[in-house]
């Protein structure tokens, strides 16, 4: 690991202040389970780490109002816990709960969480790997490489790293949004706008700037939130990252679907969000036949490497379960 | 190389001003103070600068547990955790487990009983984990202890023996 000194901030402002005026080496550190991890491997190398845990009344949880709000402080398994998010909002509480083990959980905060970094092997395994992410210009081992893991969406001829997380795309299917504050101020942004696709510069993976802060995530209340779930299909039962996942919430009049929620995780190089199979389900009577359909529509364009074309099919029946899931529930 | 470059040499851990962090902290009701590089894990804080072996090293990178510690309560991947986030707070291990007449935790005894390690390497780790486990309320069926124990690994396969030691932990901890 490089070395680098420790600050820890006092207020948002301070915090901000002090990651822009340290330059582009100077990083926020929350729970640290993404950055630490990476600097053990020497991927992410800080000059200077800005300590966000000490931030007074981020870690809220507050369902009282119009919207959920989450601090971007709360920690994963406290979020995952809370009583009216498992009883109300199902894919939020499972997408959580789903994610990592207890004990990242409890360390791990929302903010970071939304920010965490591809598991691509060669990404996290340094040299003598070519990776444009974490080397710009120096090729992608995974294009002919193992790519089981890879993403069959968003992705380009120099990068198909997965977006990992699985908690922003429930958000994303609930049409959350957060607030940063950043050199010139405040600002919202919908979390389907917060991460971009590789495209030529896969090592820039957000909208946010250099020293932009996550302060809150807001989530609209909605009758949607209910019958909702996040179905996650792993190599094993538990504590693993996403093959394919899907956050699914549905509103429903009888057998008939009034409006309909689906994002995608595990096979996209971003959160996914899934129109056209949302539009398709819409005035339907859901059945499993139903639910399918919409299941290939959200892979439409799905472009398989050399070893995960089995996940195209995974994907589609992923989306299917789900919608079967969250219907029972309305 | 002479000695003084070898001292500011950047390998040699400390460089300059705020490169350096002093951690205070209580570990198994002991207090603490340690100045350490930034860099430091707050299991190499433990195994390392106080001599607590018991929290092992698996991996490193949080993913096989057997390092999990209790941060003011709540169970935590000592491995990923910078010992500089552990100032101001409270530590328990293995070590500050069993109570200080020698008799051991119900947990630790439930392990002996139902044969729950081979090797025991990552035993330790299984023991703060599956004790939190229960304080959560996550031990009150066979599928919510394995759910909730995911994050500790066995390589010796010892599962069946865990989730049963816990199940009987459980029960006895509920009641004492
Ligand atoms: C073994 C293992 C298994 C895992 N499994 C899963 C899984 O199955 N599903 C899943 O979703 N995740 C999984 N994770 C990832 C884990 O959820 C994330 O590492 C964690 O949520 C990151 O949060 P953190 O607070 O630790 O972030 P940090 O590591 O502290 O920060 C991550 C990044 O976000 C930046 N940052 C942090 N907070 C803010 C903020 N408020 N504003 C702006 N920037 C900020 C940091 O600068 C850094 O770049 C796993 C991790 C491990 C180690
Ligand atoms: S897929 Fe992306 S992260 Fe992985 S090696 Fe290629 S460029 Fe790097
Ligand atoms: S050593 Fe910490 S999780 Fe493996
Ligand atoms: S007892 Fe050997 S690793 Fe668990």
């Amino acid at each position: 690991m490089q070395p680098f000194t420790y600050t820890r901030a006092e207020t948002t402002a301070d915090a901000v202040h002090a990651v822009v005026a340290g330059g582009p080496g100077t990083r926020f550190l929350a729970g640290g389970t993404t950055l630490y991890d990476l600097m053990k491997l020497n991927v992410e190398r800080p000059s200077k780490v800005v300590d966000v845990t000490a931030l007074d009344g981020l870690d809220e949880i507050d369902t009282g109002g119009a919207e959920l709000v989450f601090g971007a402080l709360a920690r994963m398994s406290d979020v995952a816990a809370h009583p009216l998010i498992v009883a109300e909002y199902p894919a939020l509480s499972e997408s959580l709960w789903r994610a990592a083990s207890q004990q990242l959980r409890n360390m791990a905060t929302l903010g970071g969480n939304l920010l965490q970094r591809t598991r691509c092997a060669y990404f996290r395994g340094g040299e003598p790997f070519a990776c444009n992410k974490r080397k710009p210009g120096s090729g992608c081992a995974a294009q002919e490489g193992i790519n089981r893991g890879h993403a069959l969406l968003g992705g380009s001829d120099a990068c198909i790293a997965v977006y990992p997380g699985d908690f922003a795309i429930a958000l994303v299917a609930l049409d959350a949004q957060i607030e940063v504050l950043g050199p010139n101020g405040e600002r919202t942004l919908r979390v389907e706008d917060l991460h971009r696709e590789p495209g030529q510069t896969p090592e820039i993976e957000t909208t946010l700037g250099h020293g932009e802060l996550i302060l809150r995530i807001r989530v609209p209340k909605s009758p949607l939130g209910r019958a909702s779930t996040y179905h996650k299909i792993r190599d094993r039962e538990s504590y693993a990252f996403a093959l394919a996942s899907a956050a699914v919430a549905l509103d429903m009049e009888g057998d008939t679907v009034r409006a309909a929620r689906v994002a995608i995780g595990g096979l996209a190089t971003r959160p996914w969000r899934a129109r056209m199979a949302e539009q398709s389900l819409i005035g339907k009577t859901l059945t499993p036949q139903i639910a399918r359909e919409a299941g290939d529509l959200a892979l439409q364009g799905a472009k398989p490497g050399r070893d995960n074309e089995f996940r195209i099919e995974l994907g589609a029946r992923t989306v299917a379960d789900a919608l079967m899931i969250a219907r029972q529930r309305a | 190389m002479t000695l003084d470059q070898i001292a500011e040499a950047p390998t040699s851990g400390v460089r300059n001003d705020g490169s350096e962090v002093t951690v205070r902290l209580r570990v198994n009701g002991r207090d603490h103070r340690v100045t350490v590089d930034p860099r430091t894990s707050l299991l190499d804080l433990l195994r390392e600068h106080l001599a607590l072996t018991g929290a092992k090293k698996g991996c490193d990178h949080g993913q096989c547990g057997a390092c999990t510690v209790h941060l003011d309560g709540r169970r935590v991947v000592s491995c990923l955790t910078p010992a500089v986030q552990a100032s101001e707070r409270q530590v328990t291990t293995i070590e500050g487990l069993a109570s200080s007449d020698g008799r051991l935790h119900p947990m630790q005894q439930a392990f002996i009983d139902h044969d729950a390690l081979q090797c025991g390497y990552c035993t330790p780790g299984q023991i703060m984990s599956a004790v939190a486990c229960v304080q959560e309320g996550h031990a009150d069926s066979i599928e919510r202890i394995r759910e909730y124990m995911s994050g500790n690994l066995c390589r010796c396969g010892a599962y069946v023996g865990i989730v049963a030691a816990i199940q009987d932990a459980a029960a006895k901890m509920r009641r004492a």
